[in-house]
C-alpha cells in the first residue's frame, strides 16, 4: 500500500502494537539539555535506574548559559545568576553520573541543542528524535520524525529507550512555485502559520513538500519544520533528497564508509509515495507571500510587512474579537496602524529557528555598511552554536556586524525565551528571529515581533519594519 | 503519581482560547531542578502586578484584582475551564506540574495542544475535550452562580453538573487504566524488556549506523 514519509518513518520503529491503537515507539535519538532533564536524572536515580542504551544520548547546556564573553570565559562559576548556574553545574553532574556524552559549556561543539543535532550529524534521516524541547520538530527537515517530549518522557526514553505513541494524522502542505528573492523560510512558515492557525496541524505530522520547500537549503528547511509546532503539529518534516544526503556527508556523527553507502540508499526512500493519502491536503502558492511581521501574541497573528494591523470591529466571532482586543492592547498598538510605522526599542538575532550560518550571512548581508539606528537600545546577534560563530567569524560576518552597532555574542538560547540576562523591559518592542511572540516570552511586558534575519538587520538599522523588498 | 478517580469540585475559569505554556508557567520558574512548588507561580504575570522571580516570598506580592483566580469565589477551585488549544507552545512538563500544585486536577477545554495534553495525564491531571457550546453554557452558569461545582466522573467517563445533567467524554483507555490506578508507566514498558531488545537486534542488522556512533 502506498505510505507517506510519516507512514514509513513510524512503521520503522514500532516495537509493539498494542489493541488499543497505541504503540511502543523505538527512539533512536535524544537530545538533553538543562532545562527538561533533571527531574528526568532524579526520577532514573529515584527508581534505581539505569539509561537503557547511552550511545543514543547527547547533551549540551544552551536555554541558561549567558552569551556575554566575560560571562563566558570563566566557566560556570563565571555564570553570576545562582540559579541558572545550579542548573547547568547539574546537567554536568547528570551527564558525568550517567556516562551521557556532553559537549559542555565552553566547548566549541556547544549550542542550541537543534542547531548542535544536525550539525554534528548526531541526527540523521530517518531516525526517530526526541527532546524535552517542542521545537525538536526542526530536527524533521531532514527526513527525521522527531518531537518534542514532556521531562516524565526524557526518563521514560532513558530508562526504556521507547515512548507509548498513538500514530497522528498525516497533512501535507504544499508550497509551489518561486517565492520572491525578499522572501525566506521564515515569511514561508509564518504565511502558513497565518492559514492555518497554531491550532491548524494539532494531531497531524506534517510533510511541507512542493517546489518552494524543495528549493529551500537544508538550514531553510529546518526554519520551516522547527515552527510546525507553532502551527500545533508536534511533527513536521521534508522528504529525503539530495540536499538533505549531500548535508550530512562528513558530519563527525554521520556514518562513514561502507555505513554510509548504506545509510544514504536507505535515506533516499525516505520520500512519500506518489500515490499515498494524506488525511488533509493543503496547497499554497509561494508566489503570494511578502516578507512577514506578526503583530500580535500568537505566531497566527501575522501579516505581510505592507499591511495594517487588524480592527477588532472587523471580527465577526466575539472570542476571535476579544483576542485581537487583548492582543492590540498588550502590544500597544492601535487599529489599523501600518506595519511599518511600528518603532522598534531592540532586535534579536538568534535562536533555533534562525541561527544558523545562512541566516547570519542574510543578515550581515542587509547590515554591511550600514549603522543601527540610533533610536535603538540594543541590537544582538546570537550565533546557534559555537562551530556557527567559528564558521561566521572566519567570513568575517561578525566585524561586519559589530561595526554596524550590533552586538555579537556567544552561542545560546538568549532573548528568544529571556532565560538568561538577554530580556526585553516591559513594554518593548523587538524585531526578533525567534518563534514565539507570546505575552512575556522575551521579558516581562516585552513586544515580540517574528521575522525572518534579513527583516531584522534591516528593521535594525531602520529602527523600524521596511519593506525589504523594494 | 497522584491516583484520579472522582474529583468533585468548584470550576475556576480561564477564558480565553489559546493559553500558552509561558503564561502557564513563566520561564524563570524553570530554572528549578524540582518537580514541585510551581503552585505559587501559576499564571504568575497574570495573578501579580510585579514581575516574579524564583525565591521571592509570593505571599507579601501584589495580586491582581482582576484575575479570577484571586477572587475569593474560585478558591479552592480543582477544575479549570477554559477554551480552545489550551497548552500550545513549550513542551514544559512545569505547565501541568504547576496546575496540579496549585489544586487543579482537571482542565476542561474545546482543545488542546498534543504535547501538554500527554503531559497531564503523567502528572495526574486530567485533560478533558468537551464541545464549545457546552463550554459557553458551564461559563455563563458559573458567571451566575457563585460556587458553581462539577464532578468528573473518569472510571464512568462522565462530567456530572449539580443537578444530575451528564455529559460524556472520551479519554484513551491506556491513560485512563494509568491515571485511575497511579501508576508509572516506565514500570509497564519494562515489561517489554524482551521486544525492546528483539527489535535492537533486528534493527542493528539493517540500519547499523543508528547505533554505536556517539561515545
Ligand atoms: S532557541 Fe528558543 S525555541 Fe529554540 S530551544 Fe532555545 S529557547 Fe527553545
Amino acid at each position: 500500500m502506498a505510505q507517506t514519509l510519516y507512514d514509513k518513518l513510524w512503521d520503522a520503529h514500532v516495537v509493539s502494537q498494542r489493541e488499543d491503537g497505541t504503540a511502543l515507539i523505538y527512539i533512536d535519538r535524544q537530545l538533553l539539555h538543562e532545562v527538561t532533564s533533571p527531574q528526568a536524572f532524579e526520577g532514573l536515580r529515584l527508581a534505581g535506574r539505569k539509561p537503557w542504551r547511552l550511545d543514543t544520548n547527547i547533551a549540551t547546556p544552551d536555554h541558561n548559559v549567558p552569551t556575554t564573553k566575560t560571562e563566558r570565559d570563566s566557566g560556570i562559576d563565571g555564570i553570576s545568576d545562582q540559579i541558572s548556574k545550579i542548573q547547568v553545574k547539574t546537567l554536568d553532574e547528570n551527564c558525568q553520573d550517567f556516562g551521557v556524552r556532553e559537549f559542555d559549556m565552553n566547548d566549541v561543539n556547544q549550542g542550541i541543542v537543534h542547531v548542535m543535532g544536525p550539525e554534528q550529524g548526531a541526527t540523521l534521516p530517518g531516525m526517530t528524535i526526541v527532546c524535552g524541547d517542542s521545537h525538536t520538530s526542526t530536527h524533521g527537515a531532514m527526513g527525521a520524525l522527531a518531537f518534542g517530549i514532556g521531562t516524565s518522557e526524557v526518563e521514560h526514553v532513558l530508562a526504556t529507550q521507547c515512548l507509548i505513541q498513538r500514530k497522528m494524522k498525516n497533512m501535507r502542505i504544499r508550497v509551489d512555485g518561486d517565492v520572491n528573492p525578499s522572501v525566506t523560510a521564515k515569511d514561508i512558515v509564518l504565511y502558513i502559520i497565518g492559514k492555518i492557525g497554531t491550532a491548524g496541524g494539532t494531531g497531524y505530522a506534517i510533510e511541507f513538500a512542493g517546489s518552494a520547500i524543495a528549493a529551500l537549503s537544508m538550514e531553510g528547511r529546518m526554519t520551516v519544520c522547527n515552527m510546525a509546532i507553532e502551527a500545533g503539529a508536534r511533527a513536521g518534516m521534508v522528504a529525503v533528497d539530495q540536499t538533505t544526503i549531500d548535508y550530512f556527508k562528513g558530519r563527525p556523527f554521520a556514518p562513514k564508509g561502507e555505513q554510509w553507502e548504506a545509510a544514504s540508499a536507505y535515506w533516499a526512500s525516505l520520500v512519500s509515495d506518489a500515490d499515498a493519502v494524506f488525511d488533509k491536503e493543503i496547497e499554497l502558492n509561494a508566489a503570494d507571500i511578502e516578507p512577514q511581521v506578526t503583530w500580535g501574541t500568537s505566531p497566527e497573528m501575522v501579516l505581510g510587512v505592507n499591511a495594517c494591523v487588524p480592527d477588532p470591529e472587523d471580527a465577526t466571532d466575539p472570542v476571535q474579537k476579544a483576542g485581537i482586543q487583548r492582543a492590540l492592547q498588550y502590544m500597544g498598538l492601535s487599529a489599523g496602524q501600518n506595519i511599518k510605522d511600528i518603532q522598534l526599542d531592540r532586535v534579536f538575532i538568534g535562536s533555533c529557528t534562525n541561527s544558523r550560518i545562512e541566516d547570519l550571512r542574510a543578515a550581515a548581508e542587509v547590515a554591511k555598511g550600514k549603522t543601527v539606528a540610533k533610536t535603538l537600545k540594543q541590537a544582538l546577534v546570537v550565533p546557534g552554536s559555537g562551530l556557527v560563530k567559528k564558521q561566521a567569524e572566519a567570513e568575517g560576518l561578525d566585524k561586519i556586524f559589530i561595526e554596524a552597532g550590533f552586538e555579537w555574542r556567544e552561542p545560546g538560547c538568549s532573548m528568544c525565551l529571556a532565560m538568561n540576562a538577554d530580556k526585553l523591559g516591559q513594554g518593548e518592542h523587538c524585531a526578533s528571529t525567534s518563534n514565539r511572540n507570546f505575552e512575556g516570552r522575551q521579558g516581562f511586558g516585552g513586544r515580540t515581533h517574528l521575522v525572518s534575519p534579513a527583516m531584522a538587520a534591516a528593521a535594525a538599522i531602520a529602527g523600524h519594519f521596511v519593506d525589504i523588498g523594494q | 503519581m497522584k491516583a484520579l478517580t472522582v474529583v468533585k469540585g468548584v470550576v475556576a475559569p480561564m477564558d480565553r482560547s489559546n493559553v500558552d505554556t509561558d503564561m502557564i508557567i513563566p520561564k524563570q520558574f524553570l530554572k528549578s531542578i524540582k518537580r514541585s512548588g510551581f503552585g505559587p507561580n501559576l499564571f504568575d504575570e497574570l495573578r501579580y502586578l510585579d514581575e516574579g522571580q524564583p525565591g521571592m516570598d509570593n505571599s507579601t506580592r501584589p495580586l491582581n484584582p482582576d484575575f479570577a483566580l484571586n477572587q475569593p469565589r474560585y478558591q479552592g477551585a480543582s477544575i479549570l475551564l477554559s477554551r480552545a488549544n489550551f497548552g500550545c507552545g513549550s513542551s514544559r512538563e512545569h505547565a501541568p506540574w504547576a496546575l496540579e500544585d496549585f489544586g487543579f486536577r482537571v482542565v476542561i477545554a474545546s482543545s488542546f495542544a498534543d504535547i501538554f495534553y500527554n503531559n497531564c495525564f503523567k502528572n495526574g491531571v486530567l485533560p478533558i475535550v468537551v464541545e464549545e457550546t457546552q463550554i459557553d453554557r458551564w461559563f455563563q452558569q458559573m458567571a451566575a452562580l457563585e460556587g458553581f461545582s462539577l464532578t468528573v466522573d473518569l472510571p464512568n467517563q462522565k462530567i456530572i453538573e449539580d443537578g444530575g445533567q451528564e455529559v460524556d467524554f472520551d479519554v484513551d483507555e491506556f491513560r485512563k487504566h494509568c491515571l485511575v490506578n497511579g501508576l508509572d508507566d516506565i514500570g509497564l514498558t519494562l515489561q517489554d524488556a524482551d521486544k525492546i531488545k528483539e527489535y535492537e537486534l533486528q534493527r542493528a542488522q539493517i540500519h547499523p549506523w543508528v547505533f554505536g556512533q556517539i561515545k
